[in-house]
């Protein structure tokens, strides 16, 4: 979660290794020659990628991507924010949760064209400077995984269930928190973070 | 996924003219070959499963500007067809005047869902049968017309038991379009040839021998709002699923009741999970108008709503559940303090 938690004790680093080892499977569909883009206002040509600006977590971000991509396969594909997870790619697992202009939404089935001009918040985008954000602390606090497969979506989740004022109680976070599956099935200590968190998060 | 050209509309005459632009090759409107976007959790989803493949998206979200307001009046309420179920949803005077349309949206989906669908996109939302989305089924009606049904004699469970023909027995699988239904709304649709409007009962299709075709939407229609006439304040949807949040209904009831001196006024009862439309049960509000509320007149308009209904292999299960539903919804709404 935080910038130094990437690499183990012995500097291997998962991310790195895995990018290398799998390099060729992961040449964006965008590699195909263009040799103009169209605009969006009025139809593009469906064979050529097209230009996007995002704007994730506080900068502005131009891409060159197939009118396909979702907001989840840019942050990963793209722009490298490996943060946000694809679980089932079908909007049912919440494990790609991420806020665009401070609601939860899924990453998965949102187009990256349609989120032009919107702020999206990753994972990547919560903690300060050297600080966890409350809400990830909790989960440290609380052990609030096994896996940690479907954690950064509940992170971010959380965050907006408790923004939204839904974490007034157990009842009401279970609820609300519905959207987010943990096959480990973490729920009860996922609460409990969620309890904890809400209080300092509502205070500012 | 198959690739699209995608446009974004920012006006509605662009939106219209967009999706009407490929016309002919628009019917039924379910194949259409241009699909307006808005939340995108069925289109996109069902993009990725290849069971809808559009050569044009129309973004119509720039829309919201002027087709997402929440406008309730003293003789009604009128819904922008682009506000978000989860903005509805939390709309204090919908809680209070129409529970049943505030809980119907609550209950349906995950939070992230109803911050991403529309009111429009979400009456608009396609079946869940199991066998239309798999297109590795050859037989579905619905989508190879003449197919056949994969799921008449497979696992049905979640198929519906009223207004099925031989030819598909696919659920609608909203919540909403009940609460619709149930308190009479009315559809307002942007064409080409300005705005028309509709009673919400007659925008969905039963299947009968046209499964394909689900709306009497036309090409380059698109839902611009709702209206609902006069205030539901005793009202009510219940909602019976396999897991306490996030499911799709096995069984629900939107009820609406107008309790006056302890006699029944007016009373509206829909029915969700059950059919393969939103369903109005007409003959069960009959037996309820200038009747006294009892446990023996909620068994009789339980029976009533489910007495044309037919079960299949695994789904019977549903005409027992949804009378429990229906019975324990007319409860909760004749003891709801208001």
């Amino acid at each position: 979660m935080s910038e130094k938690s990437g690499s183990g004790p012995t500097g291997f680093d998962r991310r790195a290794f895995m990018a290398g080892a799998a390099g060729s499977a992961l040449v964006p569909m965008t590699a195909r020659a263009a040799a103009q883009d169209a605009s969006v206002s009025a139809a593009q040509d469906p064979a050529l990628p097209v230009d996007v600006t995002l704007r994730v977590n506080g900068k502005d971000k131009r891409l060159h991507i197939d009118a396909r991509t979702t907001v989840l396969d840019a942050l990963r594909e793209h722009l490298k924010l490996t943060g946000s997870k694809k679980g089932c790619d079908h909007g049912q697992c919440g494990a790609c949760t991420v806020l665009i202009d401070d609601r939860r939404v899924v990453s998965c089935l949102t187009l990256a064209l349609a989120a032009e001009g919107q702020e999206i918040t990753t994972i990547e985008g919560l903690a300060t400077d050297d600080h966890l954000h409350p809400m990830q602390q909790a989960f440290v606090d609380n052990d609030a995984f096994q896996c940690g497969y479907c954690t950064p979506g509940q992170i971010m989740s959380a965050v907006a269930c408790v923004k939204e004022g839904h974490a007034g109680s157990e009842a009401d976070i279970r609820e609300y928190m519905s959207g987010n599956i943990c096959r480990c099935a973490a729920y009860p200590n996922i609460v409990a973070a969620v309890k904890q968190a809400a209080p300092e998060i509502m205070k500012g | 996924m198959r690739s699209f050209s995608y446009q974004r509309a920012t006006d509605p005459d662009m939106a219209v003219q967009a999706l009407s632009a490929a016309a002919t090759a628009n019917n039924p409107l379910t194949k259409a070959t241009a699909q307006p976007l808005a939340g995108g959790t069925t289109l996109i989803d069902l993009m990725k499963l290849d069971v809808m493949r559009p050569a044009a998206i129309v973004d119509i979200n720039p829309l919201a500007r002027s087709w997402s307001a929440i406008e309730p009046g003293s003789d009604g309420l009128r819904l922008g067809a682009l506000a978000k179920m989860s903005d509805v949803a939390a709309h204090a005077e919908i809680q209070r005047n129409y529970p049943v349309i505030a809980n119907s949206l609550k209950l349906a989906a995950s939070a992230q869902l109803r911050n991403m669908a529309t009111l429009g996109g979400n009456v608009m939302q396609r079946t869940r049968c199991s066998y239309f989305r798999d297109v590795s089924y050859e037989n579905c009606n619905k989508r190879n017309p003449g197919s056949g049904c994969a799921a008449m004699d497979g696992v049905n469970r979640m198929h519906a038991v009223l207004g099925t023909s031989d030819q598909c027995i696919a659920t609608y699988p909203g919540d909403f379009a009940q609460a619709l239904i149930a308190l009479d709304a009315v559809v307002e649709i942007t064409g080409r040839s300005g705005t028309r409007s509709l009673p919400f009962a007659d925008l969905h299709k039963a299947p009968g021998t046209t499964p394909e075709i689900e709306t009497t939407l036309r090409p380059g229609e698109l839902i611009s709002a709702f209206s609902i006439p006069g205030r539901w304040p005793r009202s009510v949807y219940l909602k019976a699923r396999d897991r306490q949040s996030y499911e799709f209904a096995l069984s629900s009831a939107a009820v609406a009741l107008d309790v006056q001196d302890g006699t029944i006024r007016d009373a509206r009862v829909a029915l969700g999970g059950v059919a393969t439309v939103p369903w109005r049960a007409r003959e069960a509000e009959a037996l309820l108008k200038g009747q006294k509320f009892d446990d023996g007149l909620a068994q009789r308009v339980a029976d009533a709503a489910f007495a044309d209904a037919k079960g299949r292999r695994h789904n019977s299960f549903k005409i027992a559940l949804g009378k429990r539903v229906v019975a324990r919804a007319l409860q909760q709404a004749v003891t709801m303090e208001i």
